[in-house]
């Protein structure tokens, strides 16, 4: 609910002008064929309730002649008037009472469709964003992406849900009034239209200044939330080096600014409606006069209909222009929300429209017996071994267990075109092995365990799994044999015990347990409160850093792969909990393939084979004594004279 | 709290009530208009001269205009009333935030403290704009309307009697019953929100564990759930439409049948057709009005929620203040700890730090290391009285911090913070923040101290290279370093280092503690440091366990007798340390 305003403002940007109707008329489709038979319906009563709510007034016109008529040739009899004036008033009610019955199902049904649809719409949205790319997601802020559920999807609903909706009511009624108005008088109709011509062009201009400074305050705005964002997460430098009063000096100023742009925009948007509606009420008066000289001057008429001009005429004509000026304004209201309508539904569809992540992997992860002489069957059943199931195109299957060997020939990699991040990288990890890599920032450790599961596909080269290449994998049974602990642990909103069960869905909380106790989280755990059943929110917050990085590697643990990648999992924790955490990884390592990232050479040294890496080449590689011996960049790096950051 | 909030509108008074002003007259126009307008066709329908209508009609004419007139004037000034009071709200608040101590700091996470800068604020405006514009003039042409009706209709308005009640009541009622459910819905509406930040986040775990179908479900039931919640709510609203409807239609017919029986009966000189149009005007009008009432209801209890955290922040008083003729002069910089005991609320069971007694003679360094938890941080924030103690007092120049001038104390305290921040604009500007007046030879000396003059010259702006927002155009090792010259800008006579290398490697390290010591000999100086390399040269070093000094001595000292300073030792200089 704290969004709509910013949304509102958003839509009004400049740079989205360029806003076709195509992306409208999707949303519009999607509306459709989501509620195929209950849309039309709703049109049907909104068209019939607006047309309604037009006609009245020719009754109300019928009615007033006959009082006319009645003082007009003294039959002041109201049994005699009665005859005349209860059918017409009859018809009235009949009407009113089935445009009240039309306008709560309209309005019902626009309440159930709108939320539906919104429904339908999130679930799009994130059902494909899961489908996408890591790329996607390492290329747009999360905020943004954010902003497609929150800002975007508001200014939808308001679409859907208002702006839609009463542009074919006040454009129904337009039109009909209009055609009543025509029925009566064409002459004075021309001076009504003159009338809204004026207040189109007034409020164009108006409209179009309260824009200009709407901008503006945005970006007053803009400016004024950015100082306050910094000057809240440093406040407790502002205090340590008594900054206060050049914060508050500071913050004066754009808050002056702010505020002198504020009044701008705010006095153009709030001047825009007392100038409609007394331009309405000059016309309201104008039409009056015009129509009372006619009168007297006793005017010929031009109209549809061929009535003269009488006072029976021009009384309900008038109460037509109040309600023409008024659904015509109402549409000028609406214009600005469709216009932001426009903008959201292009932003929201070009996250729909993004590519999906392309997987043609058909070898898979199943289930499997393993004889003693090596024969592999297929089984439903979870045995605890698996084997990848790969067939050929002869038609033929084959099985080969999963072991966990792992190897890069010759790999070249660049995250976008002509910037190479790794060259020609080697790596053979057998089953059982620790391969570490070490090297600084932009080194290219991260991105080659980004090509091992895929989340990358390599430019150049080859990447086996089991002597299978990996692009025949299917992805995520590629991943589900690849266990990941990154530095940033990401827990997920729930109690301790999903966060570990995340690893495998079917675990039992025996088997949950046992990996806590693996990694050595059981003991913290079972001192929380509630001990596996306390709630974690937040990214986990009410834990620290350390016992976070164990859940996460808990939760590596009941998955049970047989290949582990830890990136700069114990970076952020200090010695003392690394060395508890390191035992917990120790025991998880055991048996498995592992990949080690590392800032600290600690973690590293009793790897297999350690690979330093420099501008994404593998300069050194060997084990911890081979490479201290060599005196090159690992022997630096380890006596601390490189700068590792 | 309304009353409070109300006292930020201070200058903007004029403007508000200039607004109330404006407002009141335009709406009394507006009020009046049916009624002319009425008489005018009452004239013309009785083909009275035509300078009459004429002049009537000029007449509505300018009153147009005025309503005009009055309606832009109002504009203005409830513009400049309400963003005028939205800039006072926001200084308000931002002057408290600033005097603010860590405690009020940790009270409020930063985030919730933006937001209550922002959007609450914007909340609050939106409602104040309301209250002096609509929520004035909507009770005002209620009013007006009905006397009008009254004047004009007699008997007629009596229809009026029967639908205020049923409408107002009925929009109270929906009013009510929604309210709750909005604010339930809102409520999963959001954490619906941040569960999808969470898997943004975390969408590499998700895809490492291929978990997508199991997120898509999850997200589809809460989808669901909120889907009927808010077909629930916008339901209920939704039934305001046809009672309106239904209220307007009622009207008219009344109107229509019991005017016209009315002037049939009277012959035309009880009512008119010109009131009886005038009568359905002020019908929509007076309908008008209450629709627009129970939407301010709606929206102010909606942002009494902004109004009371807004409040929150308005109210909170500073845990820590000046004394009473504060002492302006720090003597030197020793630092003694006497039976010093802290905890952060006084409502936390266990204390942070426990029975600390400590005396450190000026000019010495200490290094500190330690656990995650073991209260190293809370330690040295006690010095600079960024915390109050709990039991025991520590004096800082022989003095005791709480007789100090803040500022004075802190100046004399300079602490370079773990969580270390540049603010966006140019390195000098930045570094300015430890000496507003210094030279640019004296940032230079300064910078060359903190080992980050190098690479600040390498830079093709120098010292005017802009910083971005949180400092991210430089690496970690070169924040740390700018952030420790800033502090020595300062010239303290109490310099702490709360783990402000550990991303600045050991060369760089040693070459500033070697600089600390020939330079600025005098200071006292505290490290706290992961690395046993970055302290081990220290006149003494603390080892801090669960809130209390476990053991202190010289490096040699611990390296002989303690355990745990052992351990850390062997687990980081096996092979290597010793180029350090």
């Amino acid at each position: 609910m704290h969004k709509p305003m910013r949304s509102m403002n958003r839509g009004m940007h400049p740079g989205d002008k360029k806003i076709g109707l195509a992306p409208l008329l999707r949303i519009v489709k999607i509306l459709f064929r989501s509620y195929p038979v209950l849309i039309p319906i709703t049109i049907v009563c909104i068209l019939f309730s607006a047309g309604v709510s037009a006609i009245p007034s020719v009754f109300t016109q019928k009615v007033l002649k006959v009082v006319t008529d009645c003082l007009q040739t003294g039959t002041l009899s109201w049994a005699v008037a009665k005859e005349r004036i209860l059918p017409l008033v009859g018809i009235l009610i009949t009407l009113y009472v089935l445009s009240i019955v039309f306008i709560t199902l309209h309005t019902q049904l626009m309440a159930y469709i709108t939320q539906g649809f919104l429904c339908k719409l999130r679930s799009k949205l994130f059902d494909g964003m899961q489908n996408l790319p890591i790329k996607y997601f390492d290329t747009n802020k999360h905020g943004d992406i954010m902003s497609h559920y929150t800002n975007d999807i508001d200014t939808l609903r308001q679409l859907v849900s208002q702006s839609l909706p009463s542009l074919l009511q006040a454009g129904t009624i337009v039109l009909t009034v209009l055609f009543i108005m025509l029925w009566y008088s064409a002459l004075m109709t021309l001076i009504v239209l003159v009338g809204v011509a004026i207040i189109f062009f007034v409020s164009k201009k108006v409209g179009g200044g309260s824009a200009k400074y709407f901008i503006r305050q945005q970006k007053s705005i803009g400016k004024v939330e950015g100082f306050i964002q910094e000057m809240m997460n440093g406040q407790k430098v502002v205090k340590v080096f008594c900054h206060e009063k050049q914060a508050r000096a500071d913050f004066d100023a754009i808050n002056e600014e702010l505020y002198h742009d504020a009044v701008r925009a705010h006095a153009y948007a709030n001047i825009l409606g007392p100038v409609v509606m007394n331009i309405g009420n000059i016309l309201y008066v104008s039409c009056a006069m015009i129509g009372g000289l006619f009168l007297v001057a006793g005017v010929p008429n031009v109209s549809l209909s061929g009535l003269a001009f009488t006072i029976d005429l021009v009384v309900p004509f008038l109460n037509m222009t109040k309600q023409f000026t008024g659904n015509i304004n109402q549409v000028s209201q609406q214009f600005n929300s469709i216009i932001m309508g426009m903008a959201g539904a292009q932003r929201v569809l070009s996250l729909m429209d993004q590519e999906p992540e392309v997987d043609e992997g058909y070898v898979t992860l199943v289930n499997a017996h393993i004889d003693a002489d090596g024969t592999v069957t297929e089984t439903q059943h979870r045995t605890g071994q698996w084997a990848w199931k790969h067939p050929h195109s002869d038609g033929t299957l084959t099985y080969t267990p999963l072991q966990g060997d792992v190897r890069l020939t010759d790999v070249t990699f660049a995250y976008t075109e002509g910037k190479t991040v790794l060259r020609d990288v080697s790596v053979y990890a057998e089953p059982g092995q620790k391969v570490a890599f070490v090297g600084a920032t932009g080194a290219g450790k991260t991105t080659i365990t980004n090509l091992i599961n895929r989340f990358y596909d390599i430019t150049d080269g080859k990447v086996r799994y089991d002597g299978i290449n990996i692009n025949k994998i299917k992805k995520s049974d590629l991943r589900r044999s690849l266990g990941v602990v990154l530095q940033e642990t990401n827990l997920f909103t729930g109690t301790v015990m999903d966060n570990i069960r995340y690893g495998r869905l079917d675990a039992t909380d025996e088997e949950c347990c046992e990996a806590a106790k693996l990694a050595g989280a059981h003991d913290f755990i079972s001192r929380l409160p509630q001990g596996y059943d306390t709630p974690l929110s937040n990214n986990g917050s009410n834990l620290s850093q350390g016992q976070r990085q164990l859940l996460a590697i808990a939760r590596a643990a009941v998955a049970d792969p047989p290949v582990m990648i830890l990136d700069e999992a114990t970076s952020s924790i200090d010695t003392r909990t690394e060395a508890i955490v390191q035992r917990g990884m120790d025991k998880l390592m055991e048996g498995r393939t592992v990949f080690v990232i590392a800032h600290r050479l600690s973690t590293v040294m009793d790897s297999d084979v350690i690979m330093v890496l420099e501008n994404g080449r593998i300069i050194e590689r060997g084990n911890h004594e081979t490479l201290l011996a060599q005196k090159g960049t690992y022997y630096q790096l380890y006596t601390g004279a490189f700068e590792l950051d | 709290m309304y009353k409070r909030l109300l006292s930020c509108v201070r200058e903007y008074k004029t403007p508000s009530l200039l607004t109330l002003l404006f407002i009141t007259l335009e709406a009394a126009i507006e009020c009046f208009i049916p009624f002319i307008t009425a008489n005018l066709v009452n004239r013309i329908e009785a083909g009275t001269q035509m300078p009459f209508v004429v002049r009537t009609g000029l007449f509505l004419i300018l009153m147009a205009v005025l309503s005009l007139a009055c309606g832009g004037l109002a504009a203005v000034t409830c513009a400049k009333a309400s963003a005028g009071f939205a800039k006072n709200l926001r200084r308000d608040a931002f002057y408290n935030i600033q005097r603010y101590s860590f405690q009020n700091i940790d009270r409020f996470s930063s985030s919730s403290l933006v937001t209550r800068l922002t959007t609450d604020i914007m909340h609050v405006r939106m409602s104040y704009m309301m209250l002096i514009r609509i929520a004035v003039r909507a009770p005002l042409m209620l009013i007006f309307s009905i006397i009008m009706a009254y004047i004009m209709g007699g008997a007629l308005a009596t229809s009026f009697l029967i639908l205020v009640p049923i409408l107002a009541g009925g929009l109270l009622l929906v009013a009510r019953k929604a309210m709750p459910a909005f604010r339930r819905v809102f409520r999963k509406y959001d954490r619906l929100n941040e569960s999808i930040e969470e898997n943004v986040r975390n969408m590499r775990v998700v895809k490492s564990f291929s978990r997508e179908p199991y997120e898509k479900e999850k997200f589809a039931t809460a989808a669901e759930t909120i889907r009927k919640d808010f077909t629930f709510a916008e339901r209920l609203v939704a039934l305001n439409t046809p009672l309106m409807q239904f209220c307007v239609y009622f009207n008219m017919i009344f109107v229509l049948l019991v005017g016209s029986k009315l002037i049939i009966t009277s012959g035309g000189s009880l009512i008119n057709v010109g009131e009886i149009t005038a009568m359905l005007t002020y019908g929509m009008q007076i309908l008008m009005q209450l629709m627009m009432l129970s939407m301010i209801y709606v929206m102010l209890t909606m942002s009494a929620e902004s109004m009371k955290r807004l409040d929150e922040v308005l109210t909170e008083q500073p845990a820590l203040t000046n004394p009473e003729n504060p002492i302006t002069d720090v003597a030197d910089g020793s630092i003694d700890f006497s039976g010093v005991s802290f905890k952060y609320s006084d409502k936390a069971e266990n204390f942070a730090l426990a029975d600390i007694d400590l005396h450190i003679p000026s000019g010495m360094t200490v290094g500190i290391l330690g656990g995650t938890g073991s209260s190293k941080t809370t330690l040295v924030q006690l010095i600079p009285r960024l915390y109050d103690t709990t039991e025991g007092c520590i004096q800082v120049g022989g003095v005791d911090v709480r007789r100090y001038d803040l500022n004075t104390l802190r100046n004399a305290v300079a602490m370079v913070l773990q969580k270390n921040l540049l603010f966006s604009g140019t390195i000098k500007d930045n570094l300015r923040w430890g000496n507003e007046h210094a030279t640019d030879e004296e940032i230079e000396e300064a910078c060359r101290l903190a080992q980050a003059h190098d690479f600040v010259s390498a830079f093709p702006d120098g010292y005017d290279t802009y910083i971005e927002q949180g400092g991210t155009n430089v690496s970690g090792g070169q924040k740390q370093r700018l952030c420790i010259a800033r502090a020595l800008l300062k010239k303290p006579k109490i310099l702490i280092l709360d783990d402000s290398t550990s991303a600045v490697d050991t060369k760089t390290d040693a070459n500033i503690r070697a600089g600390f010591r020939e330079y600025i000999p005098e200071t006292t100086k505290i490290i706290i440091a992961q690395r046993v390399a970055s302290v081990q040269d220290a006149d003494l070093i603390l080892i801090m366990e669960n809130g209390s000094i476990a053991a202190m001595g010289t490096h040699e000292e611990l390296l002989a007798s303690n355990d745990m300073y052992q351990e850390i030792y062997a687990q980081q200089s096996n092979g290597g340390e010793e180029h350090a």
